[in-house]
């Protein structure tokens, strides 16, 4: 997590708008992201019906978690598998580390794994004393890049083709000359991380769902770096959030259904992976230990909270690719490692609503996020709750909040709400004069920055209506 | 969706003006009651309504949201039917009352039966088969509001109402679903973001070379032709009442002079 301000969102924010090559990067994954899902959904008639079906077997196995979860641990346990439980994000880190020191491990190879990201577990393995080298292509460029992801799948998506060719450069040695297209790029990645793998004593990888009924934790991936990680090195271990467990393959099917033609707009990744304890007796490949770390940080907490729906998430990105504050400013603003929408609801509950309560705030109701998430959450609500909170708890500016208060009160005594509809409206008429609209009204600069604000174009509709105008 | 889809004559037909037509743009109101009237219906405008509540609900105040709620219902009651110009207002209507008062014994059900008699104006005319008798020689782009199109599934009814002003044409936006960075005090707290968006908006209208912009919500519509004023770009941004009522003379929204 980024230390943050109260302020830091809005700075962000605008910088992220003054950056010509950001703005470039976010324009490229608009028409991108959101092209590919419409011509996805768009081939499946049935995409509203599997949307519901993901929702409910989300929401089936988190009414069901704990009986779940242990189904899942007797069965990882019982091919040979180690199960560990993580209350918060230093249990995580700290039982990821011991793994890796007991395994005697120098060199860890990393997949990309969302919940890695929020217990820090990068920086708790640098600090022990591993060397991590991530390899999934756009966490290994963010990794060079020393920055956090900006995106859910797409973590350098920020990140322009020439401002990879250039950190390339600086790390790799040669000119940037000889990486001006994407192939030369992703070929060059290839053989320094082919060797990384090769090298590793312990691979890392997350997981898109735990399986009960196999103990398999299930891993889509388009660059097959997650079966590397989970075959070539002596150890393997999967990192999970609880709420990640399904009963059986069946409901892994109707997940994946909807996750990826979500997120990228594929019927289906290029590698499905199930990964599902050590290497037996008479295989030739595979790891000599298998553990999977269950990461609680706070999910039970949610789970009887009004933001429980939140945890039906299965990471896909497109509420962020719809999102038009998101497409605007892109992810790093949040200061979160999840941003967009999705972030919005999460990082108050991970970094306090205080310091994050611009979050719920910058959004424009819109609604385009929830029309969009395949297990239907309702995102929109759920920012909702988070502003119920910051009014009941006071936070932000008085001048919103007694406005809101004075409004209300006006809304509700409609004598006096005639009247003062009646003396605002004369009053703006008046200071806009001729021109019909006002270019700076104190008090109102937040309107006026960008955008004139026209005056009223007559009387009231009801002062016109109570005295008998009709049409 | 509405239970019942045809109007019977002794329907009583109430309008909700909305606070911002109220305020700015009066004409929007008596254009809708024009158009319902033209429609065969007898249309009101309750005296005792003022608002729907929305930028209380939206600012997390929930007790000030139902209470201004429960007034609204009230003063509906005695209506079979409330029609309203607005996506936003009418989703607040329909949408959000039910789920503010679901917990309330005694609202619970009125909140419902409410629910269910709201119109967004346009939907009321399609599924009523207005029939329109006027023509307005130019061209035009229309801005679907996120709550008219994802909360009210408003999304054709105004464009087919369009469709049948003679000799208008209607040239699609290359993003019809992008929000205009409105977002009620989305666009005071977070002026910078909402400029971009209100400013991708109209980049999109210019490239469509219109003379009009027409929508459905005040409060997006107040806002793109503020941005528009600011810029000094010639567009006459206006409510499709006022086009299918035939105001398409009177000045745009942020252009001088007042309206009818």
């Amino acid at each position: 997590m980024i230390p943050r301000s109260p302020q830091a969102f809005k700075q962000a924010a605008r910088a992220a708008l003054r950056d010509a090559t950001l703005q470039q990067a976010l324009q490229q994954a608009r028409t991108g992201f959101v092209g590919k899902r419409a011509r996805a959904v768009q081939a499946c008639p049935d995409f509203e019906v599997w949307r519901d079906r993901a929702r409910d077997v989300k929401n089936a196995a988190l009414d069901n978690l704990e009986p779940l979860l242990a189904t899942f641990e007797a069965t990882v346990r019982r091919q040979g598998g180690q199960v560990h439980h993580a209350a918060d994000a230093a249990a995580a880190c700290r039982a990821i580390a011991a793994i890796c020191r007991e395994a005697d491990a120098r060199l860890i190879a990393k997949g990309k794994s969302m919940v890695g990201e929020e217990v820090g577990l990068n920086e708790a393995l640098a600090a022990a004393g591993f060397e991590v080298i991530e390899t999934d292509l756009g966490e290994y460029i963010i990794q060079l890049a020393d920055e956090p992801p900006s995106h859910i799948i797409a973590p350098a998506v920020h990140k322009t083709r020439q401002q990879i060719a250039t950190l390339f450069e600086r790390h790799h040695g040669g000119s940037s000359a000889q990486r001006s297209e994407i192939d030369a790029l992703v070929n060059e990645a290839r053989q320094v991380l082919r060797a990384k793998f090769l090298a590793a004593d312990v691979g890392i990888t997350g997981a898109n769902l735990l399986i009960a009924e196999t103990g398999a934790g299930m891993l889509v991936t388009n660059e097959g770096n997650g079966d590397l990680c989970s075959s070539l090195p002596r150890v393997h271990i999967i990192i999970a959030g609880i709420e990640k467990v399904v009963p059986s393959m069946a409901e892994a099917a109707d997940i994946l259904q909807v996750l990826s033609r979500s997120a990228t707009g594929q019927p289906i990744t290029c590698y499905t992976s199930f990964y599902a304890g050590p290497r037996r007796a008479g295989e030739q490949t595979g790891p000599e230990q298998f553990h999977v770390v269950l990461v609680d940080n706070g999910r039970r907490a949610l789970r009887d909270s009004e933001f429980r729906d939140i945890l039906r998430c299965i990471r896909c990105g497109a509420c962020m690719n719809h999102c038009a504050v998101y497409q605007t400013i892109g992810g790093h603003a949040y200061g979160s490692v999840y941003a967009g929408p999705v972030g919005s609801v999460l990082t108050p509950l991970m970094s306090g609503l205080a310091v994050a309560a611009d979050l719920p705030q910058a959004c424009t109701l819109n609604g385009h996020c929830a029309s969009v998430c395949p297990v239907r959450i309702p995102l929109p609500d759920l920012l909702r709750r988070w502003r119920n909170r910051l009014h009941e708890r006071a936070i932000g500016a008085a001048t919103h909040r007694y406005g809101v208060a004075v409004f209300g009160w006006l809304a509700r005594h409609v004598r006096a709400y005639r009247l003062m509809t009646r003396i605002g409206g004369w009053l703006l008429r008046r200071a806009a004069g001729r021109r019909g609209v006002i270019a700076r009204l104190p008090g109102a600069t937040g309107w006026t920055a960008h955008r004139d604000l026209p005056a009223p174009a007559g009387r009231t509709f009801f002062e016109q209506y109570q005295a008998g105008r009709r049409s | 969706m509405n239970a019942q889809m045809t109007s019977k004559s002794n329907d009583s037909v109430a309008l909700f003006v909305t606070c911002l037509v109220d305020m700015f743009r009066a004409s929007v109101g008596f254009a809708s009651l024009r158009l319902l009237r033209q429609a065969g219906v007898a249309p009101q405008a309750p005296t005792a309504q003022t608002c729907c509540g929305q930028p209380a609900f939206n600012q997390g105040d929930q007790r000030t949201a139902r209470a201004i709620a429960r007034r609204v219902i009230d003063a509906f009651e005695p209506f079979t039917q409330v029609v309203v110009p607005s996506g936003s207002c009418g989703g607040m209507l329909r949408v959000h009352y039910p789920a503010l008062l679901a917990d309330d014994a005694r609202w619970a059900s009125r909140a419902q039966r409410f629910a269910a008699k709201v119109w967004e104006l346009s939907e009321w005319l399609r599924a009523h088969d207005a029939a329109l008798d006027v023509a307005l020689p130019s061209c035009a782009a229309y801005h679907h509001s996120c709550s008219a199109q994802r909360e009210m599934q408003v999304f054709d009814q105004p464009l087919e109402l369009l469709a049948q002003v003679r000799d208008l044409d209607i040239k699609p936006l290359d993003a019809p679903q992008a929000c205009c960075g409105f977002g009620g005090a989305f666009c005071v707290k977070y002026p910078d973001i909402s400029n971009r968006l209100v400013s991708d908006k109209l980049d999109d209208v210019a490239r469509q070379h219109v003379e009009y912009l027409v929508g459905g919500d005040l409060g997006c519509l107040l806002n793109i032709a503020g941005r528009a004023s600011r810029l000094g770009m010639p567009i006459k941004v206006m409510h499709y009442a006022e086009i299918l009522a035939g105001m398409a003379d009177e000045p745009g929204i942020a252009q001088s002079g007042p309206a009818a």
